[in-house]
């Protein structure tokens, strides 16, 4: 058994993520890894290829930040409460600079991060049929006849990240780790990626996981940063849940150019800490 | 009778489209209010799946995103997102869908992609989420829109989801497993294909709503039923059950979380 090293926030991510490189940061809208994105802000990390299916707010925060120069996704909105404005005006505007998209569905996004975890080169569904997604995205999106029924299906590339990054409740000290509630896709990403960094709520002697829980073995974990809090404002089932206002105020902290900035600059690159940041935004009880 | 807005009169229309025991794959907004809304007056054991992997979830608060806590700690079942896509959806074992989109056109595509060029949008819209292969397999598809002459468009500026294509029997020409549409929703009234060339006809109007508004608020030119149904207005116990519904889920998400950090 390889224990992973348990490292603090920075150092794991200066450790894991170079600029250029394509991350993903996974967790369907519970588990987003906010402290790590947080943390590739403060390190000035530029020339991403970003990968989430829900970029969700991390994504538009770093892309208003300008660490993006791709981003590959499925749904690209404030959940239950408008637009992503960085996001927006990136492909509406190329602010701060231009962002190149790869676009798809969550079923697609889903068969293509699966397809990388099976070792596959491309992944196979029954969708895209009539949308001009095929269209607009045609260097990723093919169809291919099945050699049995020759039915035509969708064929979707593989999606191997260098690095994904997920939040997870629980890390024991040999450096398993514990993924419970929603998950999304995390596993697939998990299993696609080259690099696989987890940042966890806690360490425990035994991890509180029945039989088939989803437990990523530690020699699958290059790197563990224990961040209390390092979902927030997505939410650690059993933790601490979502904080739907804050959602809802990041509209208008958004919208403009000038206040989305100078919040960032105030609560992420003048904090050096996920518990700083956590401080300052007004989360600790 | 009580007073009630044109989003209360929606959202009742499209929760008495829904038939206890059904299979529902939920989206975010109106569509949860209603399926929940129905769930919680005739339909109880309507399975409700949201795609963050929650099945046969019964939320007492409407979820702001599709994936908040109050899903998983109801559900029946957490399951990873691409099972949702995979063993459910495309394998054939949900009934019906319910979507919302930017543009939808006489044939019920929908767009939620972009407004303008792809390329060079004037508005960037969020994209497709689980929209083109929720369109792709539900028995029925039940479309929810306010409807304004810019939102039901001759032409959509993309095609993010397939309802019956250009009409007639596209759909099923081009292999799609699903029914398509079954009926558009609206602030207004409600539409349905006509089972030949599957053009959404309007079919009938809510109280106070006339063929003339419906017609004014349609990019295209509409077609109209020989009949068009008055919808019945919202009951005493649906608007009770839905404000009530509303009241919590308010409550719920005014509140800023506080995270009590180890010492």
């Amino acid at each position: 058994m390889t224990t992973p090293p348990f490292l603090s926030l920075r150092d794991a991510m200066a450790r894991h993520v170079r600029d250029g490189m394509t991350v993903a940061l996974e967790g369907f809208t519970h588990l987003i890894p906010f402290a790590a994105g947080h943390e590739l802000i403060r390190q000035h990390r530029a020339d991403l290829t970003l990968v989430r299916m829900t970029p969700d707010l991390i994504y538009d925060q770093m892309i208003g930040m300008g660490c993006a120069a791709k981003l590959v996704f499925s749904w690209g909105g404030n959940p239950g409460v408008g637009s992503l404005h960085r996001l927006r005006d990136a492909v509406e505007h190329q602010w701060p600079r231009p962002l190149a998209l790869d676009e798809h569905s969550h079923a697609g996004l889903a068969v293509r991060y699966t397809a990388g975890a099976s070792g596959l080169p491309f992944g196979v569904l029954k969708g895209y049929t009539g949308t001009d997604l095929v269209t607009a995205n045609k260097s990723q999106i093919a169809t291919i006849t099945c050699p049995f029924t020759g039915d035509v299906l969708t064929a979707l590339p593989a999606l191997t990240p260098d690095v994904t990054i997920l939040h997870a409740p629980q890390a024991d000290r040999e450096g398993n780790v514990l993924l419970r509630g929603i998950v999304g896709a995390c596993r697939e990403a998990a299993q696609a990626a080259r690099v696989l960094v987890v940042t966890v709520e806690e360490v425990v002697d035994q991890l509180d996981a029945p039989m088939n829980a989803f437990v990523i073995p530690a020699w699958q974990v290059a790197a563990i940063a224990v961040v209390p809090g390092g979902a927030y404002p997505s939410y650690a089932h059993g933790y601490y849940a979502r904080d739907n206002a804050f959602y809802l105020a990041w509209d208008d902290i958004a919208r403009d150019r000038a206040r989305f900035t100078e919040w960032m600059t105030t609560h992420v690159l003048e904090t050096a800490t996920h518990a700083e940041f956590l401080q300052r935004v007004g989360a600790v009880a | 009778m009580t007073a009630y807005t044109p989003d209360e009169m929606m959202t009742v229309a499209a929760a008495r489209r829904l038939t206890n025991g059904a299979v529902c794959f939920v989206g975010i907004g109106l569509p949860s209010a209603a399926c929940n809304l129905a769930r919680l007056t005739h339909a109880p054991d309507l399975v409700l799946i949201y795609e963050s992997g929650t099945v046969g979830t019964r939320p007492t608060v409407l979820p702001l995103s599709i994936g908040d806590g109050e899903l998983a700690e109801t559900a029946r079942s957490v399951i990873p997102l691409p099972e949702v896509f995979t063993h459910y959806l495309q394998r054939g074992r949900v009934d019906v869908g319910f979507l919302g989109g930017a543009q939808i056109d006489r044939f019920g595509n929908l767009n939620s992609t972009v407004i303008g060029p792809y390329d060079t949008p004037t508005v960037r819209l969020p994209g497709a989420g689980g929209a083109p292969e929720i369109a792709t397999h539900v028995r029925e598809l039940l479309i929810v829109m306010k409807q304004t002459a810019r939102t039901f468009v001759d032409q959509l500026d993309f095609r993010t989801t397939a309802g019956f294509l250009d009409g007639g029997d596209a759909r099923s020409r081009a292999g799609l497993p699903g029914g398509g549409p079954r009926a558009v929703i609206t602030n207004l009234g409600e539409l349905t294909p006509d089972p030949g060339t599957r053009e959404l006809v309007l079919s009938a109007i809510f109280m106070g709503v006339t063929v003339d508004d419906v017609r004014a608020a349609c990019g295209w030119p509409l077609r109209v039923a020989d009949t068009v149904a008055r919808i019945v207005p919202p009951t005493t116990i649906e608007l009770q059950t839905l404000r009530a519904l509303q009241d919590r889920t308010r409550e719920a998400h005014a509140h800023r979380v506080r995270i009590t950090l180890p010492t």
